[in-house]
Protein backbone atom coordinates (compact mmCIF):
# COMPACT_ATOMS: atom_id res chain seq x y z
CA UNK A 1 0.00 0.00 0.00
CA UNK A 2 1.21 3.89 -1.12
CA UNK A 3 -0.06 6.54 -1.46
CA UNK A 4 1.01 9.39 -4.49
CA UNK A 5 0.33 12.90 -4.19
CA UNK A 6 -0.22 14.73 -7.03
CA UNK A 7 1.33 18.07 -5.91
CA UNK A 8 0.52 21.21 -6.40
CA UNK A 9 2.39 24.12 -7.59
CA UNK A 10 3.41 26.85 -10.05
CA UNK A 11 6.71 25.46 -11.28
CA UNK A 12 8.13 27.96 -9.43
CA UNK A 13 7.17 26.93 -5.65
CA UNK A 14 5.48 24.43 -4.25
CA UNK A 15 2.06 25.34 -2.62
CA UNK A 16 1.12 25.10 1.44
CA UNK A 17 -2.00 22.51 0.46
CA UNK A 18 0.87 20.28 0.04
CA UNK A 19 1.51 19.71 3.42
CA UNK A 20 -1.50 19.55 4.80
CA UNK A 21 -2.19 16.61 1.79
CA UNK A 22 0.87 14.33 3.10
CA UNK A 23 -0.56 14.67 6.62
CA UNK A 24 -3.67 13.57 4.78
CA UNK A 25 -2.14 10.61 3.36
CA UNK A 26 -0.29 9.57 6.57
CA UNK A 27 -3.06 8.62 7.69
CA UNK A 28 -4.02 5.99 5.07
CA UNK A 29 -0.93 4.51 6.31
CA UNK A 30 2.04 3.19 3.98
CA UNK A 31 4.31 5.17 1.71
CA UNK A 32 3.37 8.68 0.83
CA UNK A 33 4.92 9.83 -2.58
CA UNK A 34 4.83 12.82 -3.62
CA UNK A 35 4.30 13.64 -7.99
CA UNK A 36 5.82 16.96 -9.27
CA UNK A 37 4.91 17.26 -12.75
CA UNK A 38 5.16 20.41 -14.56
CA UNK A 39 8.05 21.90 -16.66
CA UNK A 40 11.28 23.70 -15.19
CA UNK A 41 10.47 22.94 -11.65
CA UNK A 42 13.31 21.02 -10.08
CA UNK A 43 13.19 23.28 -7.55
CA UNK A 44 9.81 22.27 -6.64
CA UNK A 45 11.16 18.43 -6.41
CA UNK A 46 14.01 19.93 -4.23
CA UNK A 47 11.20 21.41 -2.00
CA UNK A 48 8.98 18.55 -1.47
CA UNK A 49 11.82 16.31 -1.15
CA UNK A 50 12.42 18.27 1.95
CA UNK A 51 8.68 17.51 3.25
CA UNK A 52 8.71 14.76 6.36
CA UNK A 53 6.78 12.10 5.77
CA UNK A 54 7.36 12.26 2.28
CA UNK A 55 9.22 8.88 1.27
CA UNK A 56 10.61 9.21 -2.30
CA UNK A 57 9.65 12.02 -4.83
CA UNK A 58 8.46 11.77 -8.49
CA UNK A 59 9.83 14.39 -10.65
CA UNK A 60 7.49 14.32 -14.72
CA UNK A 61 9.75 17.81 -15.95
CA UNK A 62 8.65 18.71 -19.65
CA UNK A 63 6.76 21.26 -21.77
CA UNK A 64 3.67 19.12 -22.19
CA UNK A 65 3.30 19.72 -17.87
CA UNK A 66 3.84 22.76 -17.82
CA UNK A 67 0.33 23.95 -17.66
CA UNK A 68 -1.04 20.59 -16.15
CA UNK A 69 -3.12 20.28 -18.65
CA UNK A 70 -5.74 17.28 -17.56
CA UNK A 71 -5.32 15.91 -20.95
CA UNK A 72 -1.57 14.90 -20.60
CA UNK A 73 -1.79 14.49 -16.91
CA UNK A 74 -4.38 12.12 -16.59
CA UNK A 75 -2.75 10.21 -18.93
CA UNK A 76 1.00 10.57 -16.90
CA UNK A 77 -0.42 9.65 -13.45
CA UNK A 78 -2.75 6.71 -14.87
CA UNK A 79 1.22 5.41 -16.40
CA UNK A 80 1.94 6.01 -12.54
CA UNK A 81 -0.68 4.28 -10.54
CA UNK A 82 -0.31 0.78 -10.82
CA UNK A 83 2.08 1.21 -7.85
CA UNK A 84 -0.32 2.88 -5.76
CA UNK A 85 -3.24 2.14 -3.88
CA UNK A 86 -4.18 5.60 -3.16
CA UNK A 87 -3.85 8.45 -5.85
CA UNK A 88 -4.27 11.78 -3.86
CA UNK A 89 -4.74 15.32 -4.80
CA UNK A 90 -5.80 18.47 -3.15
CA UNK A 91 -9.44 19.49 -3.92
CA UNK A 92 -8.15 22.39 -5.79
CA UNK A 93 -9.11 23.29 -9.34
CA UNK A 94 -6.23 21.47 -10.13
CA UNK A 95 -7.10 18.74 -8.33
CA UNK A 96 -10.64 18.83 -9.60
CA UNK A 97 -9.79 19.26 -13.15
CA UNK A 98 -7.41 16.23 -13.21
CA UNK A 99 -8.57 13.97 -10.89
CA UNK A 100 -11.88 12.36 -12.35
CA UNK A 101 -10.27 11.79 -15.37
CA UNK A 102 -7.66 9.71 -13.75
CA UNK A 103 -10.54 7.89 -12.17
CA UNK A 104 -12.53 7.44 -14.90
CA UNK A 105 -9.21 6.22 -17.19
CA UNK A 106 -9.36 3.37 -14.38
CA UNK A 107 -12.73 2.73 -13.97
CA UNK A 108 -12.81 3.60 -10.66
CA UNK A 109 -14.72 6.17 -8.40
CA UNK A 110 -13.13 9.22 -7.21
CA UNK A 111 -14.30 10.71 -3.89
CA UNK A 112 -14.38 14.46 -3.95
CA UNK A 113 -13.32 16.98 -0.83
CA UNK A 114 -12.20 13.89 1.66
CA UNK A 115 -12.01 15.95 5.36
CA UNK A 116 -11.29 12.72 7.57
CA UNK A 117 -9.51 9.42 6.92
CA UNK A 118 -11.66 6.99 9.03
CA UNK A 119 -8.83 4.33 7.36
CA UNK A 120 -7.77 3.18 4.43
CA UNK A 121 -11.10 2.66 2.68
CA UNK A 122 -13.25 4.59 4.50
CA UNK A 123 -13.41 8.75 4.48
CA UNK A 124 -15.91 11.44 5.50
CA UNK A 125 -16.64 14.07 2.79
CA UNK A 126 -19.35 16.92 2.56
CA UNK A 127 -22.59 17.12 1.06
CA UNK A 128 -25.27 19.96 0.24
CA UNK A 129 -23.11 22.59 1.02
CA UNK A 130 -21.64 21.38 4.23
CA UNK A 131 -25.13 20.80 5.64
CA UNK A 132 -24.35 16.72 5.91
CA UNK A 133 -21.50 15.14 6.49
CA UNK A 134 -21.20 11.82 4.41
CA UNK A 135 -18.95 9.16 5.30
CA UNK A 136 -18.36 6.99 2.61
CA UNK A 137 -16.24 3.47 1.78
CA UNK A 138 -14.64 2.76 -1.23
CA UNK A 139 -15.31 -0.24 -2.77
CA UNK A 140 -12.57 0.16 -5.83
CA UNK A 141 -8.65 -1.68 -6.17
CA UNK A 142 -7.36 2.10 -6.67
CA UNK A 143 -8.40 4.83 -4.31
CA UNK A 144 -8.53 8.34 -6.19
CA UNK A 145 -9.92 11.58 -4.36
CA UNK A 146 -9.16 14.93 -3.85
CA UNK A 147 -8.67 15.98 -0.27
CA UNK A 148 -9.89 19.76 1.57
CA UNK A 149 -6.47 20.95 2.64
CA UNK A 150 -8.03 23.18 5.49
CA UNK A 151 -8.98 20.24 7.14
CA UNK A 152 -5.78 18.83 8.20
CA UNK A 153 -2.75 20.42 9.92
CA UNK A 154 0.39 20.67 7.90
CA UNK A 155 3.28 18.52 8.40
CA UNK A 156 6.59 19.33 8.88
CA UNK A 157 9.92 20.62 6.70
CA UNK A 158 13.30 18.94 7.16
CA UNK A 159 16.68 19.33 5.53
CA UNK A 160 17.13 16.39 4.95
CA UNK A 161 15.94 15.15 1.95
CA UNK A 162 14.30 11.74 -0.06
CA UNK A 163 15.36 10.84 -3.36
CA UNK A 164 14.00 12.58 -6.89
CA UNK A 165 13.43 9.77 -9.24
CA UNK A 166 13.07 11.14 -12.71
CA UNK A 167 9.78 9.93 -14.49
CA UNK A 168 10.53 10.43 -18.33
CA UNK A 169 7.46 9.71 -19.85
CA UNK A 170 6.04 11.99 -22.10
CA UNK A 171 2.49 12.41 -22.83
CA UNK A 172 1.01 15.13 -25.32
CA UNK A 173 -2.70 14.41 -26.03
CA UNK A 174 -2.50 17.09 -28.38
CA UNK A 175 -6.27 17.93 -28.10
CA UNK A 176 -5.92 21.04 -25.82
CA UNK A 177 -3.61 23.99 -25.36
CA UNK A 178 -3.30 26.95 -23.28
CA UNK A 179 -3.66 29.98 -25.02
CA UNK A 180 -3.70 32.54 -22.09
CA UNK A 181 -3.27 32.72 -18.71
CA UNK A 182 -3.62 35.63 -16.53
CA UNK A 183 -2.76 35.19 -12.82
CA UNK A 184 -3.67 37.56 -10.24
CA UNK A 185 -0.64 39.25 -8.72
CA UNK A 186 -1.07 39.36 -5.07
CA UNK A 187 1.47 40.35 -2.08
CA UNK A 188 -0.95 39.73 0.27
CA UNK A 189 -0.85 35.54 1.85
CA UNK A 190 -2.71 33.25 -0.16
CA UNK A 191 -6.33 32.80 0.22
CA UNK A 192 -6.39 29.31 1.60
CA UNK A 193 -3.08 29.59 3.47
CA UNK A 194 -3.76 32.74 5.25
CA UNK A 195 -4.23 33.03 9.13
CA UNK A 196 -6.41 35.95 8.90
CA UNK A 197 -9.75 36.75 6.30
CA UNK A 198 -10.87 39.70 5.92
CA UNK A 199 -13.97 39.16 3.22
CA UNK A 200 -16.00 41.88 1.41
CA UNK A 201 -19.55 41.18 0.23
CA UNK A 202 -22.25 42.98 -2.04
CA UNK A 203 -22.49 45.44 1.10
CA UNK A 204 -19.14 46.72 0.16
CA UNK A 205 -20.86 48.69 -2.84
CA UNK A 206 -18.05 48.47 -5.82
CA UNK A 207 -13.92 47.40 -6.42
CA UNK A 208 -12.98 50.71 -5.16
CA UNK A 209 -14.12 50.55 -1.98
CA UNK A 210 -12.53 47.61 -1.34
CA UNK A 211 -9.42 49.09 -0.65
CA UNK A 212 -11.08 49.59 2.90
CA UNK A 213 -10.91 45.92 3.53
CA UNK A 214 -6.90 46.25 2.22
CA UNK A 215 -6.45 48.64 4.78
CA UNK A 216 -7.36 46.61 7.47
CA UNK A 217 -5.99 43.44 6.00
CA UNK A 218 -2.56 45.35 5.71
CA UNK A 219 -3.15 45.70 9.49
CA UNK A 220 -3.38 42.12 10.26
CA UNK A 221 -1.02 40.29 7.67
CA UNK A 222 -4.46 39.04 6.07
CA UNK A 223 -5.68 37.55 2.63
CA UNK A 224 -8.62 39.54 1.14
CA UNK A 225 -11.49 37.33 -0.10
CA UNK A 226 -15.19 37.77 -1.20
CA UNK A 227 -19.03 36.71 -1.69
CA UNK A 228 -20.24 35.43 -4.94
CA UNK A 229 -21.94 38.42 -5.15
CA UNK A 230 -19.30 40.56 -4.94
CA UNK A 231 -17.31 38.55 -7.76
CA UNK A 232 -20.34 38.69 -10.10
CA UNK A 233 -20.84 42.63 -9.81
CA UNK A 234 -17.46 42.63 -11.05
CA UNK A 235 -16.04 44.50 -7.64
CA UNK A 236 -12.84 41.72 -7.76
CA UNK A 237 -12.17 38.83 -9.57
CA UNK A 238 -12.86 35.18 -9.08
CA UNK A 239 -10.31 34.14 -7.67
CA UNK A 240 -11.44 35.59 -4.22
CA UNK A 241 -14.55 33.94 -4.18
CA UNK A 242 -14.94 32.09 -0.38
CA UNK A 243 -17.90 29.67 -0.68
CA UNK A 244 -19.43 26.29 -1.25
CA UNK A 245 -18.29 26.38 -5.58
CA UNK A 246 -15.36 28.89 -4.87
CA UNK A 247 -12.36 28.54 -2.15
CA UNK A 248 -13.43 26.61 0.93
CA UNK A 249 -11.32 27.98 3.93
CA UNK A 250 -10.55 27.73 7.82
CA UNK A 251 -8.39 30.56 8.92
CA UNK A 252 -7.62 31.55 12.91
CA UNK A 253 -9.84 34.72 12.33
CA UNK A 254 -12.39 35.08 9.11
CA UNK A 255 -13.83 38.64 9.12
CA UNK A 256 -16.97 38.79 7.01
CA UNK A 257 -17.35 42.72 5.80
CA UNK A 258 -21.28 43.45 4.02
CA UNK A 259 -21.79 39.51 3.81
CA UNK A 260 -25.37 37.98 4.32
CA UNK A 261 -24.07 34.45 5.62
CA UNK A 262 -26.06 32.48 2.16
CA UNK A 263 -25.43 28.89 2.86
CA UNK A 264 -23.38 28.49 -0.27
CA UNK A 265 -20.94 31.63 1.42
CA UNK A 266 -20.88 29.85 5.05
CA UNK A 267 -19.90 26.26 3.42
CA UNK A 268 -16.84 27.87 2.83
CA UNK A 269 -15.52 29.58 5.79
CA UNK A 270 -18.00 28.10 8.89
CA UNK A 271 -14.82 26.08 9.69
CA UNK A 272 -12.67 29.19 10.56
CA UNK A 273 -11.54 29.01 14.41
CA UNK A 274 -13.10 32.57 14.96
CA UNK A 275 -15.58 34.22 12.31
CA UNK A 276 -16.24 38.07 13.14
CA UNK A 277 -19.01 39.67 10.86
CA UNK A 278 -19.68 43.28 10.44
CA UNK A 279 -23.22 43.79 9.08
CA UNK A 280 -26.12 47.00 9.06
CA UNK A 281 -28.88 44.14 9.50
CA UNK A 282 -28.96 42.85 12.67
CA UNK A 283 -31.05 39.91 11.27
CA UNK A 284 -28.68 38.82 8.64
CA UNK A 285 -27.55 35.17 8.73
CA UNK A 286 -23.90 35.61 9.34
CA UNK A 287 -24.75 36.57 13.03
CA UNK A 288 -26.11 33.33 13.86
CA UNK A 289 -22.40 31.73 12.83
CA UNK A 290 -19.98 34.72 14.03
CA UNK A 291 -18.01 34.46 17.15
CA UNK A 292 -18.50 38.30 17.64
CA UNK A 293 -20.86 40.25 15.55
CA UNK A 294 -21.09 44.12 14.72
CA UNK A 295 -24.17 45.70 13.92
CA UNK A 296 -23.05 49.39 12.58
CA UNK A 297 -22.38 50.87 8.95
CA UNK A 298 -19.33 48.94 7.51
CA UNK A 299 -18.00 52.35 5.88
CA UNK A 300 -17.62 53.59 9.22
CA UNK A 301 -16.56 50.49 10.80
CA UNK A 302 -13.67 49.63 8.66
CA UNK A 303 -11.68 53.06 8.61
CA UNK A 304 -12.46 52.85 12.38
CA UNK A 305 -10.68 49.39 12.63
CA UNK A 306 -8.28 50.14 10.27
CA UNK A 307 -6.97 53.32 12.42
CA UNK A 308 -7.12 51.20 15.85
CA UNK A 309 -5.51 47.91 14.88
CA UNK B 1 -23.26 21.53 -34.83
CA UNK B 2 -25.31 19.54 -32.32
CA UNK B 3 -24.40 20.09 -28.71
CA UNK B 4 -25.38 17.97 -25.45
CA UNK B 5 -26.69 19.28 -22.62
CA UNK B 6 -26.65 17.49 -19.53
CA UNK B 7 -29.57 18.73 -16.67
CA UNK B 8 -29.57 17.09 -13.21
CA UNK B 9 -32.67 17.28 -10.89
CA UNK B 10 -31.66 18.66 -7.63
CA UNK B 11 -32.56 20.47 -4.44
CA UNK B 12 -33.64 24.21 -4.75
CA UNK B 13 -30.36 26.17 -4.02
CA UNK B 14 -32.03 28.00 -1.31
CA UNK B 15 -32.99 25.12 0.91
CA UNK B 16 -31.41 23.63 3.79
CA UNK B 17 -31.49 20.07 4.22
CA UNK B 18 -31.51 17.78 7.55
CA UNK B 19 -29.99 14.64 8.07
CA UNK B 20 -32.60 12.07 8.94
CA UNK B 21 -32.62 11.09 12.31
CA UNK B 22 -31.26 7.09 11.38
CA UNK B 23 -28.13 8.97 9.68
CA UNK B 24 -29.07 7.38 6.72
CA UNK B 25 -28.90 9.93 4.26
CA UNK B 26 -30.37 13.38 4.23
CA UNK B 27 -34.38 13.84 4.26
CA UNK B 28 -35.52 15.08 0.99
CA UNK B 29 -39.10 14.62 2.11
CA UNK B 30 -40.96 17.48 0.97
CA UNK B 31 -37.75 19.00 -0.63
CA UNK B 32 -38.46 21.85 -3.08
CA UNK B 33 -36.56 20.23 -6.22
CA UNK B 34 -35.26 22.27 -9.17
CA UNK B 35 -32.77 21.75 -12.27
CA UNK B 36 -29.49 22.33 -10.47
CA UNK B 37 -28.06 25.93 -11.24
CA UNK B 38 -24.81 25.24 -13.22
CA UNK B 39 -26.83 23.14 -15.49
CA UNK B 40 -29.27 26.07 -16.02
CA UNK B 41 -26.23 28.07 -17.08
CA UNK B 42 -25.36 24.91 -18.98
CA UNK B 43 -28.75 25.23 -21.19
CA UNK B 44 -28.71 28.99 -21.08
CA UNK B 45 -25.12 29.10 -23.49
CA UNK B 46 -26.37 26.43 -25.16
CA UNK B 47 -29.29 28.19 -26.57
CA UNK B 48 -27.36 31.83 -27.06
CA UNK B 49 -24.66 29.18 -29.63
CA UNK B 50 -27.91 28.33 -31.40
CA UNK B 51 -29.35 32.25 -31.58
CA UNK B 52 -26.55 33.25 -32.62
CA UNK B 53 -25.96 30.82 -35.59
CA UNK B 54 -23.08 28.56 -33.89
CA UNK B 55 -25.23 25.26 -33.11
CA UNK B 56 -28.21 23.84 -34.95
CA UNK B 57 -29.10 21.61 -32.64
CA UNK B 58 -29.40 21.55 -28.46
CA UNK B 59 -30.50 18.45 -27.20
CA UNK B 60 -30.86 17.99 -23.26
CA UNK B 61 -30.31 14.63 -20.92
CA UNK B 62 -31.36 14.17 -17.41
CA UNK B 63 -30.70 10.76 -15.85
CA UNK B 64 -32.94 9.85 -12.84
CA UNK B 65 -36.37 8.88 -11.76
CA UNK B 66 -39.35 9.79 -13.44
CA UNK B 67 -39.57 13.29 -11.61
CA UNK B 68 -36.45 14.75 -13.53
CA UNK B 69 -38.55 14.80 -16.43
CA UNK B 70 -40.03 18.05 -15.05
CA UNK B 71 -36.41 19.68 -15.77
CA UNK B 72 -35.99 18.13 -19.12
CA UNK B 73 -39.50 20.21 -19.77
CA UNK B 74 -37.87 23.69 -17.95
CA UNK B 75 -34.70 22.53 -20.07
CA UNK B 76 -36.67 22.49 -23.44
CA UNK B 77 -39.00 26.22 -22.07
CA UNK B 78 -35.82 27.67 -21.51
CA UNK B 79 -34.79 26.99 -25.36
CA UNK B 80 -33.32 23.65 -26.00
CA UNK B 81 -34.98 21.57 -29.07
CA UNK B 82 -35.21 17.96 -27.85
CA UNK B 83 -34.90 15.92 -24.46
CA UNK B 84 -33.79 12.74 -23.62
CA UNK B 85 -34.44 10.91 -20.20
CA UNK B 86 -32.72 8.14 -19.41
CA UNK B 87 -34.73 6.35 -16.23
CA UNK B 88 -33.17 4.51 -13.42
CA UNK B 89 -34.42 5.03 -9.84
CA UNK B 90 -31.46 4.31 -8.14
CA UNK B 91 -29.36 8.22 -7.50
CA UNK B 92 -26.46 6.57 -9.29
CA UNK B 93 -22.73 7.62 -9.17
CA UNK B 94 -20.51 10.30 -10.93
CA UNK B 95 -18.62 7.38 -13.39
CA UNK B 96 -22.01 5.14 -13.87
CA UNK B 97 -23.43 9.01 -15.33
CA UNK B 98 -20.83 9.29 -17.21
CA UNK B 99 -21.13 6.29 -18.65
CA UNK B 100 -24.75 6.54 -20.04
CA UNK B 101 -23.57 9.99 -21.43
CA UNK B 102 -20.63 8.81 -23.02
CA UNK B 103 -22.93 5.94 -24.89
CA UNK B 104 -25.66 8.88 -25.91
CA UNK B 105 -22.74 11.20 -27.27
CA UNK B 106 -21.62 8.30 -29.51
CA UNK B 107 -25.56 7.33 -30.57
CA UNK B 108 -25.94 11.50 -31.53
CA UNK B 109 -22.59 12.31 -32.68
CA UNK B 110 -22.52 15.51 -30.59
CA UNK B 111 -19.35 18.39 -31.18
CA UNK B 112 -19.97 19.87 -27.88
CA UNK B 113 -21.30 18.75 -24.82
CA UNK B 114 -22.01 21.27 -21.85
CA UNK B 115 -22.48 20.04 -18.30
CA UNK B 116 -22.78 22.33 -14.62
CA UNK B 117 -19.28 22.02 -12.91
CA UNK B 118 -21.11 20.70 -10.04
CA UNK B 119 -24.48 18.93 -9.07
CA UNK B 120 -25.23 21.12 -5.43
CA UNK B 121 -26.26 18.14 -3.44
CA UNK B 122 -23.46 15.73 -4.06
CA UNK B 123 -20.74 18.61 -4.63
CA UNK B 124 -19.28 15.85 -6.82
CA UNK B 125 -17.66 18.20 -9.67
CA UNK B 126 -16.52 15.05 -11.87
CA UNK B 127 -18.94 14.13 -14.34
CA UNK B 128 -18.02 16.45 -16.74
CA UNK B 129 -14.43 15.24 -16.52
CA UNK B 130 -15.23 11.65 -16.44
CA UNK B 131 -17.32 11.83 -19.48
CA UNK B 132 -14.13 13.50 -20.87
CA UNK B 133 -11.78 10.87 -20.31
CA UNK B 134 -14.34 7.84 -21.53
CA UNK B 135 -15.01 9.83 -24.63
CA UNK B 136 -11.43 10.82 -25.09
CA UNK B 137 -12.25 14.09 -25.82
CA UNK B 138 -9.92 16.95 -24.46
CA UNK B 139 -12.03 19.07 -21.00
CA UNK B 140 -12.88 22.73 -20.53
CA UNK B 141 -13.96 22.67 -16.49
CA UNK B 142 -15.62 25.50 -14.95
CA UNK B 143 -16.02 27.76 -18.47
CA UNK B 144 -16.60 31.44 -17.70
CA UNK B 145 -16.41 32.17 -21.33
CA UNK B 146 -16.62 29.88 -24.62
CA UNK B 147 -15.93 30.84 -28.34
CA UNK B 148 -16.14 28.55 -31.16
CA UNK B 149 -13.39 28.93 -33.81
CA UNK B 150 -14.14 26.50 -36.40
CA UNK B 151 -13.53 22.87 -35.24
CA UNK B 152 -11.82 24.57 -31.72
CA UNK B 153 -13.74 26.10 -28.86
CA UNK B 154 -11.94 28.38 -26.83
CA UNK B 155 -12.75 28.24 -23.20
CA UNK B 156 -11.70 31.03 -20.13
CA UNK B 157 -11.50 28.87 -16.89
CA UNK B 158 -11.98 30.03 -13.30
CA UNK B 159 -8.93 28.97 -11.72
CA UNK B 160 -7.64 28.99 -8.43
CA UNK B 161 -4.90 31.24 -9.18
CA UNK B 162 -7.01 33.69 -11.79
CA UNK B 163 -8.75 32.92 -15.41
CA UNK B 164 -6.67 30.70 -18.10
CA UNK B 165 -7.72 30.37 -21.79
CA UNK B 166 -7.39 26.63 -23.25
CA UNK B 167 -7.85 25.97 -26.74
CA UNK B 168 -9.65 22.37 -27.48
CA UNK B 169 -10.21 20.08 -30.59
CA UNK B 170 -13.83 19.90 -30.88
CA UNK B 171 -15.83 17.05 -30.06
CA UNK B 172 -14.89 19.10 -26.83
CA UNK B 173 -16.32 18.82 -23.07
CA UNK B 174 -17.17 22.04 -20.99
CA UNK B 175 -18.49 22.34 -17.66
CA UNK B 176 -20.12 25.81 -16.39
CA UNK B 177 -18.76 27.80 -13.90
CA UNK B 178 -21.17 31.00 -12.52
CA UNK B 179 -19.89 33.86 -13.85
CA UNK B 180 -20.33 31.98 -17.71
CA UNK B 181 -24.20 33.91 -17.99
CA UNK B 182 -26.86 34.76 -16.76
CA UNK B 183 -29.90 32.52 -17.34
CA UNK B 184 -33.09 33.82 -18.80
CA UNK B 185 -36.97 32.63 -17.34
CA UNK B 186 -38.90 30.88 -19.47
CA UNK B 187 -41.82 32.90 -20.98
CA UNK B 188 -45.20 31.24 -20.25
CA UNK B 189 -45.71 30.46 -23.81
CA UNK B 190 -42.29 28.90 -24.35
CA UNK B 191 -43.40 26.97 -21.41
CA UNK B 192 -46.87 26.03 -23.03
CA UNK B 193 -44.47 25.38 -26.24
CA UNK B 194 -42.04 22.89 -24.90
CA UNK B 195 -44.98 20.20 -23.86
CA UNK B 196 -44.91 19.32 -27.33
CA UNK B 197 -40.83 19.42 -28.31
CA UNK B 198 -39.89 15.83 -28.41
CA UNK B 199 -38.75 13.80 -25.13
CA UNK B 200 -38.05 10.30 -25.49
CA UNK B 201 -36.75 7.37 -22.50
CA UNK B 202 -34.44 5.20 -22.58
CA UNK B 203 -32.66 3.09 -20.05
CA UNK B 204 -28.58 2.34 -19.10
CA UNK B 205 -29.71 -1.20 -20.21
CA UNK B 206 -30.63 -0.29 -23.35
CA UNK B 207 -27.73 1.83 -24.37
CA UNK B 208 -25.79 -1.38 -22.54
CA UNK B 209 -24.47 0.22 -19.19
CA UNK B 210 -23.90 -1.52 -16.48
CA UNK B 211 -24.59 0.01 -13.41
CA UNK B 212 -21.59 -0.63 -10.98
CA UNK B 213 -21.39 0.34 -7.47
CA UNK B 214 -17.79 2.07 -6.56
CA UNK B 215 -18.80 3.63 -2.95
CA UNK B 216 -20.93 2.66 0.21
CA UNK B 217 -22.91 5.03 2.20
CA UNK B 218 -22.02 4.44 5.30
CA UNK B 219 -23.63 7.27 7.54
CA UNK B 220 -24.89 11.00 6.62
CA UNK B 221 -24.29 13.16 9.94
CA UNK B 222 -24.81 16.91 10.42
CA UNK B 223 -22.00 19.01 10.99
CA UNK B 224 -20.83 20.11 14.24
CA UNK B 225 -22.83 23.43 14.87
CA UNK B 226 -21.30 26.97 15.61
CA UNK B 227 -23.10 28.34 18.49
CA UNK B 228 -23.55 32.06 17.85
CA UNK B 229 -21.57 34.41 19.60
CA UNK B 230 -22.31 37.79 21.47
CA UNK B 231 -22.67 41.27 19.74
CA UNK B 232 -20.58 43.76 20.37
CA UNK B 233 -21.05 47.66 20.94
CA UNK B 234 -18.31 49.46 19.41
CA UNK B 235 -14.81 48.34 17.42
CA UNK B 236 -12.84 49.33 19.97
CA UNK B 237 -14.48 46.51 22.06
CA UNK B 238 -14.23 43.94 19.10
CA UNK B 239 -10.40 44.28 18.78
CA UNK B 240 -10.33 44.21 22.87
CA UNK B 241 -12.04 40.83 22.27
CA UNK B 242 -10.18 39.62 19.59
CA UNK B 243 -6.99 40.42 21.54
CA UNK B 244 -7.90 39.26 25.29
CA UNK B 245 -10.18 37.00 24.82
CA UNK B 246 -9.87 35.18 21.55
CA UNK B 247 -6.51 36.01 21.03
CA UNK B 248 -6.24 35.53 17.26
CA UNK B 249 -4.55 39.02 16.53
C1 LIG C 1 -25.13 27.44 -7.38
C2 LIG C 1 -24.77 28.54 -6.45
C3 LIG C 1 -23.47 28.61 -5.98
C4 LIG C 1 -23.09 29.65 -5.13
N1 LIG C 1 -21.81 29.68 -4.66
C5 LIG C 1 -21.44 30.68 -3.83
C6 LIG C 1 -20.12 30.74 -3.28
O1 LIG C 1 -19.27 29.90 -3.56
N2 LIG C 1 -19.81 31.77 -2.46
C7 LIG C 1 -20.72 32.76 -2.12
O2 LIG C 1 -20.37 33.68 -1.37
N3 LIG C 1 -21.98 32.71 -2.61
C8 LIG C 1 -22.35 31.70 -3.46
N4 LIG C 1 -23.62 31.71 -3.97
C9 LIG C 1 -24.48 32.91 -3.78
C10 LIG C 1 -25.19 32.99 -2.45
O3 LIG C 1 -26.41 32.29 -2.52
C11 LIG C 1 -25.50 34.48 -2.12
O4 LIG C 1 -26.26 35.03 -3.17
C12 LIG C 1 -24.25 35.33 -1.94
O5 LIG C 1 -23.37 34.70 -1.04
C13 LIG C 1 -24.66 36.69 -1.41
O6 LIG C 1 -23.54 37.54 -1.32
P1 LIG C 1 -23.52 38.76 -0.28
O7 LIG C 1 -23.72 38.23 1.08
O8 LIG C 1 -22.30 39.53 -0.56
O9 LIG C 1 -24.76 39.62 -0.80
P2 LIG C 1 -26.15 39.90 -0.11
O10 LIG C 1 -26.85 38.65 0.23
O11 LIG C 1 -26.84 40.88 -0.98
O12 LIG C 1 -25.76 40.58 1.25
C14 LIG C 1 -25.20 41.87 1.37
C15 LIG C 1 -25.14 42.19 2.84
O13 LIG C 1 -24.48 43.41 3.03
C16 LIG C 1 -25.12 44.14 4.07
N5 LIG C 1 -24.83 45.56 3.85
C17 LIG C 1 -25.20 46.33 2.80
N6 LIG C 1 -24.72 47.58 2.95
C18 LIG C 1 -24.06 47.62 4.13
C19 LIG C 1 -23.36 48.63 4.85
N7 LIG C 1 -23.25 49.87 4.36
N8 LIG C 1 -22.82 48.31 6.03
C20 LIG C 1 -22.92 47.06 6.54
N9 LIG C 1 -23.57 46.06 5.91
C21 LIG C 1 -24.13 46.33 4.71
C22 LIG C 1 -26.58 43.79 3.93
O14 LIG C 1 -27.25 43.97 5.18
C23 LIG C 1 -26.51 42.33 3.51
O15 LIG C 1 -26.59 41.45 4.62
C24 LIG C 1 -24.03 30.65 -4.78
C25 LIG C 1 -25.34 30.55 -5.23
C26 LIG C 1 -25.72 29.52 -6.06
C27 LIG C 1 -27.13 29.44 -6.54
N1 LIG D 1 -28.16 12.25 -13.15
C1 LIG D 1 -27.72 13.20 -13.98
N2 LIG D 1 -28.43 13.54 -15.08
C2 LIG D 1 -27.99 14.50 -15.92
N3 LIG D 1 -26.86 15.19 -15.74
C3 LIG D 1 -26.10 14.89 -14.66
C4 LIG D 1 -26.49 13.90 -13.73
N4 LIG D 1 -25.54 13.84 -12.77
C5 LIG D 1 -24.62 14.78 -13.08
N5 LIG D 1 -24.95 15.41 -14.22
C6 LIG D 1 -24.24 16.52 -14.88
O1 LIG D 1 -22.92 16.61 -14.39
C7 LIG D 1 -22.71 17.85 -13.73
C8 LIG D 1 -21.72 17.69 -12.60
O2 LIG D 1 -22.27 16.82 -11.64
P1 LIG D 1 -21.41 16.19 -10.45
O3 LIG D 1 -20.22 15.56 -11.07
O4 LIG D 1 -22.35 15.19 -9.82
O5 LIG D 1 -21.08 17.31 -9.53
C9 LIG D 1 -24.09 18.33 -13.35
O6 LIG D 1 -24.15 19.74 -13.22
C10 LIG D 1 -24.91 17.83 -14.54
O7 LIG D 1 -24.80 18.71 -15.63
Amino acid sequence: MATLIIAEHDNQSLKAVNLNLVNAASRIGGEVHLLVAGYGCQVVADSASKITGVGKVLLADSAVYEHQLAENMSQLIVDLAKDYSHLVAPATTMGKNIMPRVAALLDVAQISDVIRVDSDDTFARPIYAGNAIATVKSLDRIKVMTVRGSSFDGAAEQDLSVVIEVVDSVYDAGISNLIAEQVVQSERPELTAANVIVSGGRGMGNGENFSMLDEVADKLGAAVGASRAAVDAGFVPNDMQVGQTGKIVAPDLYIAVGISGAIQHLAGMKDSKVIVAINKDEEAPIFQVADYGLVTDLFVALPDLADKL
Amino acid sequence: MKILVTVKRTIDANTKIRVMSDNSNVDLNNVKMALNPFCEIAVEEAVRMKEKGDASEVLVVSIGDKACQEQIRTALALGADRGIHVETEASIEPLNVAKILAKVVAEEQVSLVILGKQSIDADNNQTGQMLAALTNMPQGTFASEIQIHGDKVQVSREVDSGLQTVELAMPAVITTDLRLNEPRYASLPNIMKAKRKPLVMTTPAELGVDIKQHTQLLKVEAPAERQAGVKVASVAELIEKLKHEAKVI
